[in-house]
């Protein structure tokens, strides 16, 4: 009757465990309810009031379907995307670890490794679907208020609303790698501490100092090794021509920094006494 | 933790561990060292001299002139170099330059930096590098060097020498390799052709030519009589050589300003001639005869033709004082020679900075083209550089802004885009007094944004007429000075007008690039008839987007300029059938350096280290030397051999236990508080590594996720459930991560075990503690596992339910059928077995069959209860005990009868 490790602990069964959750379904309520709140802000707020010829990508977000939901993604790529992703990598063991039910996970038997692999692949499929969500449901509201219009750009570029959609897509999927840094940091802290806020706070607090020193200029060529230098390289697939360099960058270091971590998060686990 | 205790935790590590940190920390100091050593370049030798020279046009004025010179290491009279001549610009001192000279001493050069007559410490008055007085104090200067033993000589006296400088330096170098034939090669930066035209600019010319057969941004040669005064940079040059300097100025200087208590002088350090010709004309607007004859003595369109010095011309793209003109009409003239010349425009000039200066490129150019020309190195060759700015990106605040682009060279006949500009006759009008004047730049902030200056006026209603184009099909990058005719009539006899080319983007901002504007001056007319004339306008590199639309603007004022000051009006036109044509010359953009292949191949070694790292490290985590599996212990539920727990800071949780669990015993493990019973317990489950020694289930030896472990049911600590989830919910999704079928869970003996009723489906989280630990229990026993461990199972039970769990233990061990204490009695052999850890001891005494008792970490006793507990109570023999000095050599075992194995001693 000994079972092998590999059908320990199956994807559907971890998802279902997190899925009911009350913090998935608001964080997943929340990022549905977004475009609608800023619908309805534009609608309270009137014409914009800002100087003939300078235009900014607020003034610019009613324009258009496309517009509205890159100013979605521009508005909460910043933070409260990065609050999402590190909140259902970092709390996944963690939580575990505060309920007590970890041990009993691992003495089902779950091997060590499996049960990491199979928790952060269920975390970055959350993470993925609420970067899907986001400018999906952004879109949909776009499309009932503003129509379908051509992309205008802060610079006086534009270009017609599909191109747009396949820029917003290159720019999600960029997101998406670049999250992995943030996912990763995460579940790192979260193998390490028995708290979930520790591990999100943790998490979200590194990406805050990395982005403080980002600002510190005198700092020069140093600050693209840090991981948030490429946050924002995506803003980079909106203008014309696409520049990709930057983005490169970006995945590269994300990719590396990703390794990393979930090297350390491996070892640490897998070496670990649970004491929870 | 003080050093001593550091060491001796460093001394505990595995040796492994030990020599790669050892490793690791002498690469670190390798690599600080080898940094380091790189980065410290030996100085050159500085030494600040004093150079007296005779000037004057009969070489009759004597002035001292303040130089420091810098000789490289390992330059001396037996090893000799080419020197370079250094000058600075106008209103500065050879501080100025000091860092470029000590970069081109690092590379070879012995550099001599100066002061020029009547600035910083060098005595003189300042004569705008005048042929009789600069241009004679650096032929001095040569002949001084060429008396250096350092230096390099082609022949006695003639050194081997290069000169280079920027603006006010830069017109120097040129005019003195036009007076002074030793020159090897010069680098003039950023400096003039013609001073006149500089300062006294007119881009119109009478006939309406076709677009020029010149190089890319050539002024056609318009007289400076009829220029526009460029008076806010000639009123700044002015107080930057009018300053008064400080005191102390040697004797035998001339013209030393207020020493002797006289009034003080309005002129400065300027030359007096000089100065008195620039007064009048700064109160007329229009150039004095005088002044542009010296102004024509000091500038290189004088001595063009006699350059013999191959010539390495670099000017600014954001420079309103000398344009990209200035440099391609002396390229022209040198290049006429036949002499080497190349052209490099790049993004800075007077009024750029920052980023823009771009200093790094510039040094390199400058030390390439004196590389080879002086030192025998590569050649650099002659082709055309231009460079494109972009602007910030939000994206990535540390990007370049800048793009060098090669073109093959500087062409002569460039190829040209016409774009039709469309607009009706305006009429503009020149204010009384030339007030409010529109801003266009402001000398030395060329790069400020246009939005910056919106509020500021840049062009002003009435005074502007404005010719568009439709939106451009496709991108029109423009490099160099585009060409236009309009017609122009005035009411009066002449009229001075302001082009600039806008560039319109789609939401209708308009950026004029560089902020330059192209001023002219016609005249001769009569009032109300008009002229058709070829308007230059300023020489440009940028790019006008596809959808963008070209606007010419012609505007009456400008606040940089003089313009008239009576009233006028004038009707402005384009010229019927002509387009603005705009030069092209297409070029290859430099590769930049740090390309995204380098980043790939960091980010690649990165990640492949980690996976080294991680593959090693878990590698050690497998016990060593322990055979896996031993087959004869598989009808054994437990065997615990010699196992140790220590945790850093010396506490032993668990001390060389050793002890067996047969098949259907109810085991009890008992001791106090600290004992070690839960930490075995968790080794027991794979939670806890052991130090050494290890734990056998049925043969296998227990790691974290061990198979084995699918037979063992474990309630240790207390419960743990997912509080969102309901009690029934929790068990299934339990069951379901172990990955086995549901039907092997035996759900419903197990719910009758917990007898919770309608509340496992209600949430956890609403549970008391009781419940939960029924419920935990549930879960331990879900597929009714061979092995049962069960840590404080009463512990929040009522008696009732302290009772019932009594029986369930009974009848778990109990084999399908047999009488319950079958087991007890020693009968039958199958069946499942339990581990109990409790401190109820009336409650184990009721329901174990053996006993194993833990003190302080190490085993005190095990065997089957009766005999440990003999007549009296359990209680009492386990206070008994307890009460033992305990060591690792005397153990109390009971030898057990009937079935059972004997423990063995240690």
């Amino acid at each position: 009757m000994i079972v092998g490790g590999r059908t320990a602990l199956p994807l559907r069964v971890e998802a279902l465990r997190q899925l009911r959750r009350r913090r998935t379904a608001f964080a997943l309520g929340f990022l549905v309810l977004l475009p609608f709140i800023l619908v309805g802000a534009f609608a309270l707020a009137g014409p914009s009031n800002s100087q003939p010829g300078q235009t900014d990508l607020v003034d610019l977000a009613t324009s258009g379907a496309v517009n509205f939901t890159i100013f979605t993604v521009f508005a909460s790529a910043g933070f409260l995307l990065v609050v999402i992703v590190a909140l259902f990598c970092g709390d996944t063991v963690a939580s575990e670890a505060s309920w007590s039910s970890l041990r009993y996970l691992l003495a089902a038997p779950v091997p060590r490794g499996w049960l990491l692999r199979q928790k952060l692949v269920v975390a970055l499929g959350y993470s993925a679907l609420s970067l899907v969500l986001l400018p999906g449901v952004a879109l949909g509201a776009g499309l009932a208020f503003y129509g379908w219009q051509p992309v205008h750009t802060p610079l006086g570029d534009s270009y017609p609303a599909g191109e747009g959609l396949a820029r917003v897509g290159l720019v999600m999927a960029y997101l998406a790698v670049w999250m992995l840094l943030v996912g990763s940091l995460a579940f790192w802290l979260s193998t390490v501490t028995d708290t979930p806020l520790g591990a999100v706070g943790g998490a979200v607090g590194l990406v805050i100092v990395s982005n403080i020193l980002d600002a510190i200029t005198a700092l020069g060529s140093l600050r693209e090794v840090l991981p948030t230098h490429y946050q924002f390289a995506w803003t980079d697939a909106l203008g014309i021509p696409v520049q990709y360099d930057a983005m490169a960058k970006g995945c590269v270091g994300a990719l590396a920094y990703s390794a990393v971590f979930l090297v350390l998060a491996w070892r640490h686990f897998a070496s670990k006494d649970i004491v929870s | 933790m003080r050093f001593g205790e550091m060491w001796r935790s460093f001394r505990r590590w595995p040796r492994g561990q030990r020599i790669g940190a050892a490793g690791l920390v002498l690469v670190l100091l390798a690599g600080v060292a080898v940094a380091v050593a790189a980065l410290r370049d030996p100085a050159p030798r500085t030494e600040d001299v004093r150079i007296a020279v005779a000037d004057g046009p009969a070489r009759d004025q004597r002035v001292t002139i303040d130089a420091t010179i810098y000789v490289p290491a390992g330059v001396d009279a037996g090893h000799r170099a080419p020197a370079v001549l250094v000058a600075h610009g106008f209103g500065g001192s050879k501080a100025d330059v000091a860092a470029d000279a000590t970069e081109l001493a690092k590379r070879g050069y012995v550099v001599l930096a100066y002061s020029a007559r009547g600035f910083g410490a060098s005595t003189g008055r300042i004569a705008l590098d005048s042929p009789d007085y600069e241009v004679a104090d650096a032929r001095q200067l040569v002949d001084w060097l060429a008396a250096r033993p350092e230096v390099q000589l082609d022949r006695p006296g003639d050194p081997r020498v290069g000169v280079t400088g920027g603006s006010y330096g830069g017109a120097l170098s040129l005019l003195l390799a036009g007076y002074d034939q030793r020159i090897d090669a010069i680098a003039p930066l950023i400096t003039w052709n013609d001073l006149g035209r500089a300062f006294f600019p007119n881009a119109a010319t009478p006939n309406a030519a076709a677009p020029n057969a010149a190089t890319p941004s050539s002024a056609a040669g318009a007289a400076p009589t009829d220029g526009v005064f460029k008076r806010l940079w000639a009123g700044l040059l002015f107080s930057a050589g009018g300053a008064a300097r400080p005191a102390s100025v040697g004797p035998g200087s001339s013209g030393s300003p207020g020493t002797a208590g006289g009034p003080p002088d309005p002129c400065g350090q300027l030359a007096v001639q000089l100065c008195r010709e620039y007064q009048q004309t700064a109160r007329t607007g229009r150039p004095t005869r005088a002044l542009l004859a010296l102004l024509r003595r000091s500038s290189p369109a004088s001595v063009l033709d006699r350059i013999h010095a191959p010539t390495l011309l670099v000017q600014g793209q954001t420079d309103s004082l000398f344009p990209l003109s200035e440099a391609d009409l002396n390229a022209r003239g040198i290049a006429a020679n036949g002499t080497p010349v190349k052209v490099v425009w790049y993004a800075g000039g007077h009024d750029g900075s920052g980023e823009l200066a771009e200093t790094d490129r510039l040094r390199d150019l400058v030390a390439a083209w004196f590389g080879h020309y002086l030192a025998g190195g590569p050649d650099p060759g002659t082709r055309f550089e231009y460079t494109r700015i972009s602007p910030p990106r939000a994206s990535d605040s540390s990007a370049p802004r800048t793009r060098t682009v090669i073109a093959p060279e500087h062409p002569t006949q460039p190829q040209h885009a016409l774009v039709p500009l469309a607009g009706p006759a305006q009429t503009v009008l020149n204010p009384p007094g030339g007030n409010p004047a529109a801003i266009s730049s402001l000398p030395g902030l060329g790069d400020v944004p246009a939005l910056a200056l919106s509020g500021l006026g840049t062009d002003l209603p009435g005074q502007a007429a404005a010719f568009e184009s439709r939106p451009l099909n496709a991108a029109v990058a423009v490099v160099g000075s585009s060409t236009v005719d309009i017609v122009v009539a005035s009411s009066g006899s002449e009229a001075v007008l302001f082009g600039k080319l806008y560039d319109v983007d789609i939401a209708g901002r308009a950026e004029l690039p560089r902020r330059l504007v192209a001023p002219f001056r016609v005249t001769g007319l009569r009032p109300g008839v008009p002229r058709t004339v070829t308007v230059t306008l300023p020489g440009i590199v940028h790019r006008f987007d596809a959808g963008h639309r070209l606007r010419l603007v012609l505007a009456t004022t400008d606040q940089a300029y003089a313009g008239p000051t009576d009233p006028a009006a004038y009707q402005v036109s384009l010229a019927a059938g002509t387009a603005l044509a705009a030069p092209l010359v297409p070029g290859t953009p430099k590769p930049t350096g740090a390309s995204p292949v380098w980043w790939l191949a960091v980010g690649l070694l990165v990640v492949a280290a980690a996976a080294l790292a991680g593959g090693q490290l878990t590698r050690r985590l497998r016990p060593r030397g322990a055979v896996a599996s031993r087959p004869e212990l598989a009808g054994v539920p437990l065997v615990v051999e010699d196992l140790v727990k220590a945790y850093r800071g010396g506490l032993v949780a668990v001390d060389q236990v050793s002890f067996r669990v047969e098949h259907g015993q109810v085991c009890g493990l008992l001791g106090p508080n600290g004992a070690g019973k839960t930490t075995t317990l968790r080794v027991l489950m794979g939670l806890v590594h052991p130090t050494s020694g290890l734990v056998r289930v049925f043969g296998q030896v227990v790691t974290p996720g061990a198979a084995v472990l699918a037979r063992v049911g474990a309630f240790v600590e207390g419960p743990g459930f997912l509080p969102h989830l309901s009690g029934l919910d929790n068990l299934t999704l339990y069951w379901r991560a172990t990955g086995r079928p549901l039907a092997e869970a035996r759900l419903d003996d197990v719910l009758a075990v917990a007898g919770l009723g309608d509340a496992v489906h209600r949430r956890v989280r609403t549970y008391s503690h009781g419940m939960r630990q029924r419920l935990a229990i549930a879960q331990a026993m879900l597929g009714m596992p061979d092995l049962l461990v069960l840590d404080e199972p009463t512990n929040g039970l009522d008696p009732p339910q302290i009772r019932a769990m009594r029986e369930v233990l009974r009848r778990y061990v109990a084999p399908q059928g047999a009488a319950p204490g079958a087991a007890v009695r020693g009968e039958g052999a199958t069946g499942r077995t339990v581990l109990v850890s409790s401190h109820l001891l009336a409650e184990v005494e009721q329901t174990c069959t053996h006993v194993v008792v833990m003190n302080h970490g190490r085993l005190v006793a095990a065997g089957p209860v009766p005999d440990l507990v003999g007549a009296g109570r359990l209680e009492d023999a386990f206070l008994q005990l307890l009460e033992q000095p305990s060591s690792s050599d005397d153990h109390r075992v009971m030898v057990a009868g009937g079935d059972q194995q004997a423990t063995e001693t240690r």
